[in-house]
């Protein structure tokens, strides 16, 4: 594949390389802008409304985005304290939504 | 009011001190009354491509620290009354940027001028977020090089989170794409971007193209905005910038939903 793609680098234009890259590079770091900018208040929010119900620590509340195709997966992972004073769920629960 | 402009890129030597001087130029031969602000404290160059550098007295951060008023630290243009130029400081640091008093500069200036121009420094620090926070609109003056558009792809998501507008929840600062130091053969060979290019990448409505010329640098050398140097496709292309600006400005019905989507705001804001 690494191959392929070198020898298909080297016949197409050097203007068409550097579009796809941008697209590519901005296409990420748009993506991080935009997560980046809730994703550390989403942690502390949900923290808080656990915090009512459970005593919990910062570290035991996991927040994370991982992407699959066109898909981003919202992650959140709260590990709870012995014993479990209130929930009977499982402490992993997860949460799927649409990318932009 | 005044319209706020902000010239930016994220990316030094693109071309922003050029633009601004020329726009600015450009803006007041059409009749409007211009201000022109170099928002670069420590590293000031508007003054020496405005052809002004051996007139300036008082500063910007001199007005901003009390030291002078502003019609003594704005200089008024030789070739066009219309136009005043606002130099930057070259011995304060930037840090003399605050909020509160460039937007009291821009009340003051608003009074008696039509259009304010903010040259932005390179970057993403203080010069450069001020020169933007408080703009209606924004030129991205972008080359056709990778470092350069993805650069610009930066400042947009500012100009979209870290301005007045974004943080009051107003309308959106209007973006517009000026592409400098175009060279169509060389698009055309594949060997640079195309305008399409940089176009699709940044998604944002085309202002204008600059053609690399040589009368850029000579119109620098004289300290002449290059609208006013002898005839050069970037003179005549910097004109069509201006008046695609002031034309897109002009229609009637787009001004009305404005003006109707402030009074809302304004309603649910302060109560009235």
């Amino acid at each position: 594949m690494g191959l392929f793609n070198y020898f298909l680098a080297s016949r197409r234009s050097s203007a068409s390389v550097a579009k796809e890259r941008l697209q590519i590079l901005v296409a990420h770091e748009r993506s991080d802008q935009y997560r980046s900018a809730y994703l550390p208040m989403l942690q502390r929010e949900i923290l808080e409304v656990i915090q009512k119900y459970v005593e919990v620590d910062r570290e035991d509340v996991n927040v994370n985005v991982d992407r699959d195709g066109d898909c981003e997966i919202l992650a959140l992972s709260v590990v709870l304290p012995e014993p479990v004073p209130l929930s009977r769920n499982p402490p992993q629960a997860a949460v799927g939504n649409h990318a932009a | 009011m005044a319209t706020i402009i902000v010239v930016t890129s994220g990316k030094g030597g693109v071309g922003k001190t050029t633009t601004s001087a020329a726009f600015s130029m450009g803006l007041a031969l059409q009749g409007h009354k211009t201000a022109v602000i170099d928002f670069d404290v420590g590293l000031r160059n508007l003054d020496l491509v405005m052809g002004c550098e051996r007139r300036v007295v008082y500063d910007f951060v001199n007005v901003l620290q009390g030291e002078a008023n502003l019609n003594q630290a704005l200089i008024r243009d030789k070739r066009n009354s219309n136009l005043h130029i606002l130099p930057a400081s070259q011995t304060k640091d930037k840090t003399a940027l605050t909020q509160d008093g460039v937007g009291k500069v821009f009340d003051e200036l608003s009074k008696e001028f039509d259009y304010i121009v903010c040259d932005s420094p390179a970057g993403i620090e203080q010069g450069a977020l001020m020169a933007m926070y408080f703009a209606d609109e924004a030129i991205v003056v972008t080359n056709p090089e990778v470092s350069s558009v993805r650069d610009s792809d930066r400042i947009l998501g500012i100009l979209a989170s870290r301005t007045q507008r974004a943080e009051m929840n107003l309308e959106r600062v209007r973006e517009h794409l000026l592409v400098t130091r175009y060279s169509p053969r060389r698009a055309k060979k594949g060997e640079m971007l195309s305008i399409d290019d940089v176009q699709e990448i940044l998604a944002i409505p085309l202002l204008g193209v600059i053609p690399e010329s040589q009368a850029v640098l000579q119109a620098s050398n004289t300290g002449t905005p290059v609208i006013l140097g002898k005839k050069s496709e970037a003179r005549n292309a910097y004109m069509d910038a201006v008046d695609r600006f002031l034309e897109e400005k002009k229609p009637q019905p787009l001004q009305r939903v404005e003006t109707e989507e402030r009074g809302f705001f304004g309603r649910v804001l302060f109560g009235s």
